[in-house]
Formats: structure tokens, C-alpha cells, sequence
């Protein structure tokens, strides 16, 4: 009997399920976007990389452009500088990051949400901010400058405290959601055998929030490496890699050593990146098998200590904020300190004036729009799709890697990619489409990541229960993916459009006279010295990007109660 | 008979190198209910899967109707489902999951309208239909996502433990409502469980598998009364296994006994399990003990179990023990105690033999 079995077990090659027109349409669909994944991700990258290997008329040199570079000690030097900045940064944000997610989540301070929502601020500014708010307050005219003692601002110091503004709300949120899935009854045992605060500290909290430390670190390390803003603005004479791809390309017209210095950044955040991922993984792991959420019990000494700290850090965030807006609306610094919207007067200044301004929101509108489409879409089918195993992989794959892309480098390889005369693609350089291409592309991964998550949570069986009632897919999709997938929707089109608004290395690249945006005004103001206007124009981003955000909070707010009496359902 | 409405031939189903189902064959006939039975794991879900073309089999052929659907995708065959997550859809109304199936066909709108109203009024929800799923009870969202799946009147229905996330009470309720609306619309239903219970008290006929191949098939009383191998009796009910050896053709002995018993398939002096159900084994009172067929026992312990009694008792001889089930009377007519010495018969027409190596 086995051995009967065992031979027709065996027999012939497994069967195929016959395609469905759906299924046919589906591998259309995710064939296209995987195509778009190749065109705005994988070439340019491919042809930046060949072209680090080339000269400047285009012949192939092998690793002579590395061997120059190797030997420039002015270059090289910047590698260095990077890593300091990175390591300094890293330590202060997670530190202070950890002990603000700890006083949100595990104290009984009042106020929680406030200082939650203002320690979110900086990710509604561009990079560029921070920077001069640091040349107002520290700057040789600055307001409090003898609190440096004589240091200057202008080098490391600026921009690591630059950094640590830009980068805390992104270590904040991954150390927030460490914390909270901590398990309620690890703490009631350990408070049974009688552990010290400090113990349980030390035993329990560290231990159940290391991935996320670590993931927190790795992000942060790859955020203040690749940055471009703070250290453009504030970092003098000290050259870090991403301001010496910005020298080689802008400055002296140095393409192929732009592209060498590219690849070198490429290494720090693609190592983050991998390290990154394989942390997640272990993170999910923990999440799945949470148990008992925690409830802290009041402590007024602790909570009174985590109130003071909170406070401060708000006032450092508010502080800048504050003293940038202050910038904007002085007169002549520190000359006439009067109030009044001169600097307002963007087309009077450099940098396209207020039409860079309202570019940007176009622009910011359009990635907002067609990127959702395009990542949700892409997300749906490679989640659903049947079929098409390899593909599906390496869309995952092209799904992940803009992560671990640095905007001037997806910037750069753009250049080389779409302004290269033999790309048919050729027209769309210096359009506002490339802009929004590029743009889409350099936030891709958080987007998929986000729509996945959320596809992930919905029955997998409604997909088989349309087909057994003959349904095709793209009506379940719209009638019910996609409504039940709103929030995250809805989530994913304003982190693009906020970050649309505020990016500069993605952008700074690819903009035309006619596509100047405001975060690149912002720059070449600032370039210029016109750094007043600069920082209005950076306000009038903070302002707008913060607009949306309430706009979207009372969004979700209004779908929240229009659509709970079936929402229960998909959270249980 | 006549010909089978879903026939399914030397199905065979690996996962890598994991064969989830091994050389399944099996027949269906129109308007039955079958039953596919067996421990968590043992592959029911992978055999409805494949029959629904949702997760398509390694090897084999699966015909429906007489058309050989083997390799088709779902959309092409004709079946409705029912998951035990049931899968309504979250943000559509009672009605409208109810309908889904049935806009798009180019339908008019009275007719889906009332065809819906004709479901909900058959699983008796005609007052709920504005309601949202998650406002619905458990045993509410089990008949909604039957009526979305009868609504298109499929020729086949299939049900992945449809009752499996209901309370006790509500099952026992909605296992005889989907029974007889199975048969008053005398569709052909496939159910999986693992609750022989369900199974026995449902199906037309039962599928018994383990390890991903069909142990038995049968009628419920077919399977209970005379299981065809030793894992169906021990799975279905409860079944005493005692260790006994075959003699000459037609008799076994267990203890000093020797019993007249169907012995075809074995040969003369083997070990064997002898198996019989509590409910036949037979006590009496130990004066009585003068019959060749009976063997002397101990009352070990007495459980009451409302209706009946079942009796533990110790084989004096070998030690092994036997569960008997008695009435009451049966208690009080013989002063039944533990520790009493009771004559216990194993009636031969009940005993199942099955050898050890099986
Ligand atoms: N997609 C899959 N990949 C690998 N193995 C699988 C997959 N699906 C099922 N299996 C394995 O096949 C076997 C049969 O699974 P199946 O779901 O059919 O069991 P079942 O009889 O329905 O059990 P249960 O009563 O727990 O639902 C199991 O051992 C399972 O682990
Ligand atoms: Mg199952």
C-alpha cells in the first residue's frame, strides 16, 4: 500500500491551477508597478553605480575614481566626519528619545499628549530649520552665543544639535512602541519577589525594549549620516559626505566623483538598513505574543521628575521653532529688531519666490495622490496576488530598498539616469513629474510597510469567498479593501505629502527654474544669506505641513464615528 | 447508484516535502451531506481547499457535474463557502453581504432585493438586515455568511468548521437549523470537523481521516458500529482495547475465555486488540458466574454520568481494565459497589477484532 502510494505521490510534475482572468489581471497590474519600481529605483541606481566606475567622457576606468578618491585626504576626511556625526547624534537622540518615551508611557505626568504631539514637531520642518534657529541663537550675533563659551557653532556642534532636533521623532515613535507592548504581569512578578525599582529596570524595561533601542539607533545613525539640511546650513568648514556628493555635483560639476562619494555613503545606511530589518523581524516577534498591557501607578516623585524633563525637551523643540518664526518676522537682525512680513517678500529674493512655494504644495499634492495609489496598489497585489513567486519577490525587495537610499544619492542617479539623451525617458527631466517620481520613491518603504501592515490584518478569506461568488477582484478591492483600509490610507498619503514638503536631498537634484520648490528656496536663500526669508519660507512650510496634519487628525476623527459601528469588527 | 456528483481521484497534496494528503479518492453524491472527520492536522482543510480550487492539489483529479474541474480556479467551479471566520465583509450591511454576490450578474434590483429577503427570512434574520456584522451575535454571523454563500444557489456548499467558534448551546442549535436547510434545499454539502458529535448527528455520510488519508467512509452508524480500523474506533466514541490473541478460526481467547468472533483477515494465534464499547459489555452478578463466555471481575469505580453509569472494572485475571456502561436499575439489581466482584460477558456479535500491526 505505502509503496502504491508512494510511487503515484511521484508521478508527473505537480499540477498548476489553470489563471483566472484575474489572476491575469492582477500579474498585469503588479507587473506595471514592479516596471515602475525598476524605472525609478533599480536603473537609475545601476547606471549611477557604472558611472562611478567612468570618467568624465564616459569611458569605462574601472576603480581609478575610487583610487583618487582614496588618495584626496580632504575627501576622505569626510568619512570620518560622517561616522562622528553619526555616533554623537545617535548616542544624545536615544538617550534623550528613550527617556521622553518612558516619561509618555510609563509615568503619570499630565499632559501626555501635548508633549507627545510637540515632540513630533521636526518631522513637519525641513532639515534646514533647525540650522537657523542655531545661527540665530548661537551664531556671531547670535541671542545667547556666550552660553558656548567662545566655541564656535558653525561645525560639529551645530550639527549635531541640528540632528538630534530632526532625528527625535523618529526615535521616539519606534521607542514608544517598544515600551508599550511590554507585558504587565512581567512587572507583577518581579514586583512580587520583591525587586528594587532600579532592579526592575535594569531586569525587565532594558531587556523588553532592545530591539527597539537598537532599531531606534540604526535609524537615527542612518537619518544624521545621510542628512543634507543641518550640516549644508550649519556645518562651516567641516564637510560631511552628504554636503561633499552636493560640493562634487553642484560646485564643481564633478559628476562621476559624486557618484563615487554616493557609494560610499551607500554603505553606512544600506549596513543600518540590513541590521535594521533583521531587529524588526525579532520586535514583531515580541509583539505577537503580548500579553497584559501595563498600567504605571502614580509615583509623584517620578512623575514630577518626568514632567520637568518633558518640559524641557518641548522647550528646546518649541525653542527653535520659536526662534526661527522670530527670525522670519524681524526686520534687519540684530539691527532693528521691529516686527513686520518683509521677509516674506519671496520674489524679491533668489529662489523663486512664492512660487517655489506653491510648487511644493503641487507637488506635495501629486506624490500624495498618485504615490498612494501606487504603493497601496502594490502592496494589495503583492499581498494577494497569485502567482508570479519571483516577481513578487523582488518587488518586496525593490519595495524595501529606497530605505537604505539617501536622497541626494536617488537625486544623483536620477540626473545620470533621466539625463542621459538615449533615455526615451528623457522628457520628463526637469518636469515637475520626475520631481514627484523621485519624491514617491524616496518614501516608498515607511508607505508599502504601512499599507502592508494593514492589508495584513483583514481576513484573508475575502478574496476566497469573492471568487466563490464569481465577484472579480478589482470590486472586492474597492468595496471592501479599500474602505477598510482608509486609515492607513489615508496615514500613507499625508506621511507623503508632509514629507514631500519638507525633503531637500531628494529634490535638490532634479528641480528646474520652473519647478523650484519651497524647501530648495529655503536652501538657496539661506545659500545667498538671505536667511531671514529662509527661515519664513521654512515657517511657511512648518505651517502648512502642520495644517495638514489637523486635517487629517480631524479626518480620521469624522471616520472614525461615521464608520464605528462596523469598525469593531476589524479590530477584534 | 448513479453517477457521482463530485468525484475525486488519487488526490494527492504536498506541502515541500510535507504530504498533506496522500492518494485520496472519494465520491460524492448529489444532495448529500458528507462529513470530512479527523484530528486537528489531519488534512480536511487542505482537502475542501483543493476542492475548491482555493490552494490546488499536487496530483489528481477532482471532477464536479461531470466535468473535470481539476485544475480550474475558483471562480470557474461552482461552490459557496463558509469559513469559520466567516469572512463577512466588515463594512457592508447584513443585506448587502447577502447580496454580494448576487449585484453584479446584471440582476435586476427587485429580484436581488427579494432574493436576499428570501435568504435572511430562511436563516431567520429577516430583522437584522440594516445591521453591520460586528453588531451581530456569533451564531447571527454564521447564518449571514451561509446565506451569502447560498445565495448564487451553488451546486455545491462547502463548510470549514462552520460552527467551531460558537458556544456550546447555539452549535447544538444551528448544527439541526443548517441540517435542515441543507435538506430542504437538498444542496450537496461538504463539512469539515473534528467534533465526531457534529459529524455523527449531521452528515449523511462520514469521511474518517488521519495523517492525510481516508481511514473510513461510511454512514454514522456504519462508522460507530463497525469502525474499520483501530485508530476509527478509538477516535468515534468511546471503545474498550483489550489485549487478546486469536485461536482457531472463529475464536479468540481473552483470559481463559474463549469467544466466538469474525477472526477473517487473521491467522490462528496471533495477538490481537479486541474492541467493544462500553455500552456492550455486560455485568452481572458474581454468583452467576457459571457461563464458559463470562470472566470475573472488580469494581474499581462508578461515574455517574446523569442518564447512565459507566463501571471501571478490573479483569481479575490479567489486570486489564474494561469501562461498562449500566443503567441505574442495572445498579440497584445487582448492589453494584466498587470493590464488588462482578461476571462480566463481551457478547461476541459486538466484539471487533484488530490485529496489532495495523
Ligand atoms: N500552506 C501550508 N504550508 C505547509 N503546510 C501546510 C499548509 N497548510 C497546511 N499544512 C499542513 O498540512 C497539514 C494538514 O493541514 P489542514 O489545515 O488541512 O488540517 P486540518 O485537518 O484542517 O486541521 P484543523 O482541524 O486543525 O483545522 C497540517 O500538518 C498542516 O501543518
Ligand atoms: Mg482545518
Amino acid at each position: 500500500m505505502a509503496g502504491a502510494s508512494y510511487l503515484s505521490g511521484t508521478r508527473g510534475s505537480p499540477l498548476r491551477r489553470k489563471s483566472s482572468s484575474d489572476d491575469r489581471a492582477m500579474r498585469l497590474f503588479i507587473l506595471v508597478i514592479a516596471i515602475y519600481l525598476v524605472i525609478a529605483l533599480a536603473f537609475p541606481l545601476y547606471v549611477m553605480f557604472s558611472k562611478s566606475l567612468e570618467n568624465s567622457q564616459g569611458g569605462f576606468v574601472g576603480l581609478q575614481n575610487y583610487l583618487e578618491y582614496f588618495n584626496t585626504p580632504s575627501l576622505v576626511y569626510s568619512i570620518q566626519n560622517s561616522l562622528f556625526i553619526g555616533f554623537v547624534t545617535t548616542c544624545i537622540t536615544v538617550t534623550i528619545a528613550f527617556v521622553l518615551a518612558y516619561a509618555l508611557t510609563r509615568s503619570r505626568m499630565p499632559g501626555k499628549p501635548v508633549f507627545k504631539t510637540i515632540a513630533m514637531i521636526p518631522i513637519l520642518v525641513p532639515s534646514l530649520l533647525p540650522g537657523i534657529a542655531l545661527i540665530y541663537l548661537f551664531g556671531r550675533q547670535g541671542l545667547i552665543n556666550e552660553l558656548l563659551f567662545g566655541h564656535e557653532i558653525y561645525g560639529p556642534i551645530g550639527i549635531v544639535i541640528a540632528e538630534v532636533f530632526f532625528t527625535l521623532p523618529h526615535a521616539l515613535i519606534i521607542i514608544i512602541t517598544a515600551l508599550s507592548i511590554a507585558d504587565a504581569r512581567l512587572y507583577e512578578a518581579a514586583t512580587a519577589l520583591r525587586a528594587s525599582r532600579p532592579r526592575i529596570f535594569f531586569t525587565v524595561t532594558l531587556p523588553g525594549v532592545r530591539y527597539g533601542l537598537i532599531s531606534a539607533a540604526f535609524v537615527v545613525f542612518t537619518l544624521s549620516v545621510t542628512d543634507f539640511g543641518a550640516p549644508k546650513v550649519i556645518g562651516g568648514d567641516f564637510n560631511v559626505l552628504a554636503t561633499d556628493i552636493y560640493k562634487q555635483v553642484i560646485g564643481q560639476q564633478n559628476f562621476e566623483m559624486g557618484a563615487v562619494v554616493s557609494m560610499v555613503l551607500l554603505l553606512p545606511a544600506g549596513l543600518a538598513f540590513v541590521v535594521d530589518r533583521i531587529v524588526q523581524k525579532k520586535q514583531v516577534a515580541l509583539l505577537s505574543a503580548r500579553a497584559v498591557p501595563l498600567e504605571p501607578l502614580p509615583n509623584k516623585r517620578f512623575d514630577s521628575l518626568m514632567l520637568v524633563y518633558s518640559i524641557i525637551i518641548s522647550i528646546f523643540i518649541l525653542g527653535i521653532l520659536g526662534v526661527c518664526q522670530f527670525a522670519a518676522l524681524v526686520k534687519f537682525f540684530p539691527y532693528n529688531l521691529s516686527l513686520g512680513f518683509s521677509n516674506y517678500q519671496f520674489d524679491l529674493m533668489d529662489g523663486g519666490g512664492w512660487d517655489s512655494y506653491f510648487n511644493s504644495i503641487e507637488m506635495a499634492s501629486y506624490t500624495a495622490v498618485f504615490g498612494t495609489i501606487i504603493v497601496f496598489a502594490g502592496a494589495y497585489l503583492v499581498e494577494k496576488g497569485q502567482g508570479l513567486g519571483p516577481i513578487r519577490g523582488a518587488f518586496q525587495f525593490l519595495a524595501m530598498l529606497p530605505m537604505a537610499i539617501p536622497g541626494l544619492v536617488l537625486g544623483l542617479a536620477y540626473i545620470f539616469f533621466f539625463n542621459s539623451p538615449s533615455n526615451p525617458l528623457n522628457f520628463l527631466y526637469h518636469t515637475m513629474t520626475i520631481l514627484v517620481i523621485s519624491t514617491i520613491t524616496h518614501f516608498y518603504t515607511v508607505s508599502h510597510l504601512t499599507a502592508t501592515t494593514a492589508l495584513k490584518q483583514m481576513d484573508s478569506q475575502f478574496e476566497s469567498v469573492a471568487a466563490s461568488l464569481k465577484q472579480p477582484f478589482y470590486r472586492t478591492f474597492l468595496r471592501v479593501t479599500v474602505p477598510v483600509c482608509t486609515p492607513a490610507i489615508l496615514d500613507i498619503s499625508i506621511y507623503l505629502f508632509v514629507n514631500a514638503m519638507t525633503t531637500v536631498s531628494a529634490v535638490v537634484f532634479l528641480y528646474s527654474p520652473h519647478t523650484t520648490l519651497a524647501s530648495v528656496a529655503v536652501l538657496n536663500m539661506d545659500d545667498a544669506g538671505d536667511i531671514a526669508p529662509a527661515a519664513a519660507m521654512g515657517m511657511m512650510i512648518f505651517y502648512t505641513a502642520a495644517g495638514v496634519k489637523i486635517l487629517h487628525y480631524l479626518l480620521s476623527r469624522g471616520i472614525e464615528s461615521r464608520t464605528q459601528a462596523w469598525r469593531v469588527a476589524v479590530a477584534n | 447508484m448513479s453517477e457521482a456528483f463530485l468525484k475525486i481521484e488519487n488526490l494527492t497534496k504536498n506541502f515541500g516535502q510535507f504530504t498533506a494528503l496522500r492518494n485520496i479518492s472519494l465520491e460524492v453524491f448529489e444532495g448529500e451531506f458528507v462529513c470530512f472527520l479527523g484530528p486537528s492536522g489531519c488534512g480536511k482543510t487542505t482537502l475542501l481547499r483543493a476542492i475548491a480550487g482555493l490552494d490546488i492539489q499536487t496530483q489528481g483529479s477532482i471532477a464536479q457535474a461531470g466535468e473535470d474541474i481539476s485544475v480550474l480556479p475558483p471562480a470557474e467551479r461552482d461552490f459557496g463557502i463558509v469559513f469559520q471566520s466567516y469572512a463577512l465583509f466588515p463594512n457592508l450591511s447584513v443585506e448587502k453581504n447577502v447580496a454580494y454576490g448576487l449585484e453584479s450578474r446584471r440582476a435586476h434590483r427587485n429580484e436581488v432585493s427579494q432574493r436576499v429577503a428570501e435568504l435572511l427570512a430562511l436563516v431567520d434574520l429577516a430583522d437584522q438586515t440594516k445591521k453591520y456584522p460586528a453588531q451581530l451575535s456569533g451564531g447571527q454571523q454564521q447564518r449571514v455568511a451561509l446565506a451569502r454563500a447560498l445565495a448564487t444557489s451553488p451546486g455545491l456548499l462547502l463548510l470549514d468548521e462552520p460552527l467551531s467558534a460558537l458556544d456550546a448551546k447555539v452549535r447544538a442549535h444551528l448544527r439541526m437549523e443548517i441540517k435542515e436547510l441543507q435538506r430542504r434545499l437538498a444542496v450537496t454539502t461538504i463539512m469539515v470537523t473534528h467534533d465526531q458529535e457534529e459529524a455523527l448527528t449531521m452528515a449523511d455520510r462520514i469521511v474518517v481521516m488521519n495523517h492525510g488519508v481516508i481511514e473510513q467512509i461510511g454512514t454514522p452508524q456504519e462508522i460507530y458500529a463497525s469502525p474499520a480500523s483501530q485508530f476509527v474506533a478509538d477516535f468515534i466514541g468511546t471503545m474498550n482495547f483489550i489485549s487478546a490473541r486469536t485461536a482457531s478460526a472463529g475464536k479468540c481467547v481473552l483470559e481463559d475465555l474463549e469467544i466466538a468472533v469474525d477472526t477473517s483477515g487473521l491467522e490462528a494465534g496471533q495477538p490481537v486488540q479486541l474492541a467493544i464499547r462500553p455500552e456492550d459489555v455486560q455485568l452481572g452478578a458474581d454468583d452467576a458466574l457459571e457461563d464458559q463466555s463470562q470472566a470475573r471481575g472488580t469494581i474499581e469505580s462508578l461515574e455517574y454520568l446523569g442518564a447512565f453509569v459507566r463501571a471501571t472494572v478490573e479483569l481479575d485475571q490479567s489486570g486489564a481494565r474494561v469501562q461498562a456502561d449500566l443503567s441505574t436499575g442495572d445498579i440497584d439489581q445487582f448492589a453494584l459497589r466498587p470493590q464488588s466482584s462482578v461476571a462480566v460477558t463481551f457478547p461476541a456479535e459486538k466484539i471487533r477484532l484488530y490485529s496489532l500491526d495495523a
